[in-house]
């Protein structure tokens, strides 16, 4: 059984429909990359399984377990959403650190505030989780007083600390300098080592090729091109797919 | 009169200047909160009613504010509700004693929570929706996200706006007079009237000229300790 089960998400902002019927699954420790031009829809789909934006149909499964369906709102309740929000981690294209706390900080503050183990539990999680995003030397220096790269780790780390299920990133690195993306590419290259569930929407292609298990490539609002990324890459059937990855060829070359 | 005498009969007035000045804050500052909230509500009625009165308070004379309170009600009631406050309250400085006081601090209070409210409402919505989001997306609920996460920026962002309303209220405190409350200027009216002594009248100035000094050095460190983080 696959953990994430999305099954026709709709969406729609006033007569804009964003999302016209999107369904996927994925399984256990898999990564999948989304890909697509600007405007077709990645943040909004991200935002739906994350509870930003409530889906106006479908269904969201995890771990078999139904979070929502569009057609039964018993599903819709604050708390509700709320606790199911637990199940997926995001982190932000600009990242979104609380300023106010340093590092270490704002990797604690939610297990604290959702009381999940002991301050020292809590606290040695942290601090082991900035150590494998490689800022162990910068816990005590506030969001301000890092690159961009760094506190894109730290918010990194600080999704982890709840342990999510599936870990969403919306294109954690557009933000940042070129010569920054490595360092968060290479982290989140490390999570999958890990076995970290993660869907991930970019626009490095060298990425997505080398590190995600499964590709999805969007354009307006559905789902155009799914599968692996020697399929998606390699062997593109729609005509759609084959121009945008040709652009994305040139922007490099 | 002695400079001596002078300064003990202004200082009588100054604090009656000060009573209204920590009594406006300590009832205005709170009170603009729940009118900062109702000025955001989705709600409608209660978003335009409360605009309405921010509105009206901000847009009339305080001067105008404090006729109203003292008079109207004792117009519209004959009942001399104010005076009795007054005598509960306050310590009778041997003006005729029939409230004055007392609608002075509910005027000014309800001028300055108007003030306040419109300075939070401004701090509140400047906090970027992300900061929200990193929230939610953290299985955080509403309330632990404006307590442990945007008050505090908040804080940091209205300090300087607010320094700059508390140090206008010191001085807005002279409006009392227009009620025969006294206050710092009154009592130098007084004395150019009774006593022919105009001076005391610039000397006053003194007074004010201190307690702002104090207080700017008071804000200035809170400025000061808000700022270890930038948001
Ligand atoms: N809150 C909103 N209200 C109205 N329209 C919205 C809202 N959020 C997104 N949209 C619209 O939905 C469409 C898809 O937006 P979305 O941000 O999901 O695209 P994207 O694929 O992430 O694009 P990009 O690559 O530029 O980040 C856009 O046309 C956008 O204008
Ligand atoms: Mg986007």
């Amino acid at each position: 059984m696959p953990l994430l089960e999305a099954v026709n998400l709709k969406k729609s902002f006033g007569k804009t429909e964003v999302l016209k019927g999107i369904s996927f699954s994925l399984d256990r420790g898999e990564v999948l990359a989304i890909i697509g031009s600007s405007g077709s829809g990645k943040t909004t789909l991200l935002r739906c399984l994350n509870f930003l934006e409530l889906p106006d149909e479908g269904c969201i499964t995890v771990g078999g377990q139904v979070l929502y369906d569009g057609a039964d709102v018993s599903t819709l309740s604050d708390e509700t959403i709320r606790q199911n929000r637990l199940h997926f981690g995001l982190v932000f294209q600009n990242f979104n650190l609380f300023p106010q706390y340093n590092a270490l900080e704002n990797v604690t503050l939610a297990p604290t505030l959702l009381k999940k183990g002991t301050q020292e539990e809590i606290d040695a999680n942290a601090r082991k989780l900035l150590d494998q995003v490689g800022l162990s030397d910068k816990l005590m220096n506030y969001p301000y007083q890092l690159s961009g790269g760094q506190q894109q780790r730290v918010a990194i780390a600080r999704a982890l600390a709840l342990r999510p299920q599936v870990l969403c990133f919306d294109e954690p690195t557009s933000a940042l300098d070129p010569e920054l993306t490595g360092e968060v590419l290479r982290v989140i290259r490390g999570l999958k080592d890990r076995d970290t569930t993660m869907i991930v929407v970019t626009h490095e292609m060298d990425f997505a090729r080398n590190v995600a298990d499964k590709i999805i490539y969007m354009a307006d609002g559905v789902i155009e091109e799914m599968g692996t990324p020697e399929e998606v890459f390699e062997h593109p059937q729609s005509n759609k797919t084959k121009m945008f990855l040709r652009g994305a060829q040139n922007d490099f070359s | 009169m002695s400079f001596l005498e002078v300064t003990a009969f202004l200082f009588d007035g100054f604090l009656i200047s000060l009573l209204i000045f920590a009594v406006t804050l300590l009832c205005g500052a709170p009170l603009g909160l729940p009118i900062a909230f109702c000025s955001m509500s989705r709600f409608k009625p209660v978003k335009v009613i409360s605009k309405v009165i921010v509105w009206i308070v901000r847009g009339v004379p305080l001067m105008l504010q404090i006729f109203i309170i003292y008079y109207v009600p004792g117009l519209l009631f004959h009942v001399p509700i104010f005076s009795r406050m007054d005598r509960f309250f306050f310590i009778n400085y041997g003006i005729q004693d029939s409230g004055r006081i007392a609608a002075v601090l509910i005027a000014f209070s309800i001028n300055y929570a108007c003030y306040f409210s419109e300075i939070y409402r401004g701090g509140i919505e400047s906090i970027s929706r992300g900061q929200y989001e990193a929230g939610y997306v953290l299985g955080l609920t509403k309330s632990q996200i404006f307590r442990k996460i945007i008050l505090k920026q908040v804080v940091q962002r209205i300090v300087p706006p607010m320094s700059n309303e508390i140090i206008t209220l010191i001085k807005d405190t002279a409006l009392a007079n227009c009620i025969i409350v006294c206050e710092i200027i009154k009592q130098a009216k007084e004395l150019a009237a009774t006593k022919a002594l105009i001076w005391p009248l610039f000397y006053t100035g003194v007074f004010y000229l201190v307690f702002v000094g104090i207080l700017t050095i008071v804000l200035g460190r809170v400025e000061k300790k808000l700022s270890y983080f930038r948001s």
